[in-house]
């Protein structure tokens, strides 16, 4: 600094003090910023760490076999199996990202490559509120509405045109079923699946289109020949991120899924998913041995499986932002 | 020249474009089918007694009272988490864009908090609870507004993150030009460029966490008292409704879908309201 002629022969001292305070403020808080920006990063390694600590107890008296693939879940006796809960969370995704795909797909298309401003200005609050609106709002939803269509309605006609076929089959009733939670999470999930979507497809250049257009493609055409294999991997991602929402959702499945620790074989049957597991025993978990580490397993469980699948998503969606 | 109006090829595209303006239909359907739902059994119990009292004895068997509790204790609940969110995540968004840019800590960074957000606030709230058992706390305000910062964090931060990129780099340069140092850059030009974006993404984290259930289920407990201090425990409407829901009283049931409604129309304020701020805001900055 010294050396500048400029500033050791002009107006002086108080000015380089003046930018040597300066100076120190930046390298403070870059020290700073940078201590608070690791923190991420530190965090997914402490609830992860915290998590299996917990539940060590149970991880090593039990082998991961067992606990995993084990039907038995009776805790007062010291049985501690996974296996009906694993299941009925994978049915109630399943069904719910499967529901969600074929809408979610076009609508994503048709906003992202035929929709004039003035369709886009509309579908955007419609997106965002249902984005918006609280998991306990959808439960509620859910309760009032998806519960009774699926008793009254769609299970009767299942039964009578597939009843034959065991997954169309009504054992229970209720209404209270894999399907009505199902639904519930397709529309939760569609704002951000769609959102995601859209994205992609906005990163691939108009060229593409325009050269396709050209040639005397049609539109359709384009979009299925030239544009789908392309953003491909981003909408598998999309899938996967969507499913990963799904995957852990709690309440709104809590309240419509019919919480009953079975391994269900109809869309009609109650599952109990493992969100619901913690949120419905945590309060009495410590009556019993090995039951908080129990409910932690399953909280791990849940983690280690959303952070593979976040993990894949955010890897192939960041070939896109290139 | 034309080609036949409905030969095979045209047939499909007209096909496609039907479903695919029918899938936007059925989504708007469900959002008509959800709002409506919760307004026609919600409006009928929603009285001033719902919204202006606390619960009163034999609230929870159909007497008297209210949710004021509730509403209190969540938007206490959602404003703390939103302002301990903020100091952390303003400083995140700052630093990967103006110092980091695109290098391998900031990719890593973002990687960390999209994984961050997908993690289910079940797991965040079971997480707390372990540690609150650990360290002796009881469930409380401070506890919940805690955990929820964690959910609401990596939501916010990501929005601002996003905001701040999509800033012309020119400005930013040009303060770098005359001398400004990065903090100062970061200060008086970024901020104030983005200032409308950065209160969208607040707003974003705040209705997220106002609406959620399942990270205050253990953390924040329930008590029919507006809490008057961080380290008592609190209501919030998410589980007031769900609560309502799972007695067998009908008259309390009804309550809980008025509930619903309140926590709805709070958070389609939110919204509509943080899109109406941003638009005003917008005025203020350099185009």
């Amino acid at each position: 600094m010294a050396q500048n002629p400029i500033q050791s022969t002009a107006t002086t001292r108080n000015q380089r003090v003046v930018v040597a305070s300066r100076r120190r403020t930046d390298t403070w808080a870059r020290r700073v910023f940078f201590v608070i920006t690791v923190l991420p990063i530190g965090l997914i390694a402490v609830v992860l760490i915290g998590l299996l600590y917990r539940s060590w107890p149970i991880l090593s008296r039990y082998p991961l076999v067992d606990l995993l693939f084990g039907v038995d879940w009776k805790p007062s006796e010291g049985r501690f199996g996974f296996y009906s809960f694993i299941v009925g969370t994978v049915w109630v995704t399943v069904v719910g990202v499967g529901l969600a795909i074929p809408p979610c797909i076009l609508v994503a298309i048709y906003l992202a490559e035929y929709a004039g401003a003035r369709i886009r200005l509309l579908a955007k609050p419609i997106l965002d509120v249902l984005a918006a609106i609280p998991p306990v709002v959808y439960g509620v939803w859910g309760l009032l509405s998806v519960v009774p269509l699926v008793e009254t309605v769609l299970g009767p006609w299942s039964q009578q045109l597939l009843g034959f076929w065991g997954l169309f089959a009504v054992q229970q009733p209720t209404g209270f079923s894999v399907l009505a939670g199902g639904i519930v999470l397709a529309v939760m999930i569609t704002p951000l699946i769609i959102a995601v979507i859209f994205e992609i497809f906005n990163t691939v250049p108009v060229d593409l289109r325009n050269a396709s257009l050209a040639i005397g493609a049609t539109r359709w055409e384009t979009i299925q020949r030239v544009l789908l294999p392309q953003v491909m991997p981003g909408i598998i991602a999309a899938i996967v991120l969507g499913a990963s929402r799904a995957f852990g959702e709690t309440i709104a499945v809590l309240m419509v899924v019919g919480n009953i620790a079975q391994v269900p074989h109809s869309l009609f049957d109650a599952a109990y998913p493992l969100p619901a597991l913690i949120a419905n025993n945590y309060g009495e978990m410590m009556s019993i041995p090995l039951y908080d580490a129990a409910l932690l397993c399953a909280a791990l469980i849940l983690l280690v499986i959303i952070l593979l699948f976040n993990i894949f998503a955010t890897v192939v969606l960041k070939r896109f932002v290139k | 020249m034309r080609l036949q109006p409905w030969n095979r090829r045209h047939l499909i595209e007209r096909i496609m474009q039907i479903a695919m303006i029918g899938s936007l239909v059925i989504v708007g359907l469900c959002l008509g089918a959800i709002l409506w739902t919760i307004i026609a059994r919600g409006l009928p119990s929603l009285t001033w007694q719902m919204i202006s009292q606390t619960p009163k004895g034999g609230f929870y068997m159909g007497k008297e009272g209210g949710v004021l509790n509730a509403i209190l204790g969540s938007l206490y609940l959602a404003s703390g988490a939103t302002a301990l969110a903020i100091v952390f995540a303003l400083p995140i968004a700052l630093y990967l864009q103006t110092y980091l840019a695109t290098s391998g800590w900031a990719q890593l960074v973002r990687l960390a908090l999209d994984v961050l957000w997908g993690i289910p606030s079940i797991v965040y709230g079971a997480f707390g609870f372990t540690l609150m058992i650990v360290l002796g706390v009881r469930a409380s305000l401070l506890a919940g507004i805690i955990v929820l910062a964690l959910v609401e964090l990596p939501i916010m931060t990501r929005a601002m993150d996003e905001v701040i990129r999509r800033l012309p780099r020119d400005l930013a340069q040009a303060a770098l030009a005359l001398g400004s140092t990065k903090l100062e850059v970061a200060l008086r030009v970024v901020i104030p460029q983005t200032l409308p974006g950065i209160v969208t993404a607040v707003l974003l984290a705040f209705g997220r966490g106002i609406g959620d259930a399942a990270a205050v289920l253990f953390t924040a407990g329930y008590t029919d008292r507006i809490p008057t201090s961080l380290l008592r425990a609190t209501a919030s409407l998410p589980l007031a409704v769900f609560f309502q829901l799972g007695t067998p009283y009908p008259e309390v049931r009804e309550r809980g879908y008025a509930s619903a409604l309140i926590l709805t129309i709070i958070v389609l304020l939110v919204s509509f309201g943080s899109r109406w701020l941003a638009a005003r805001l917008q005025r203020y900055t350099v185009k």
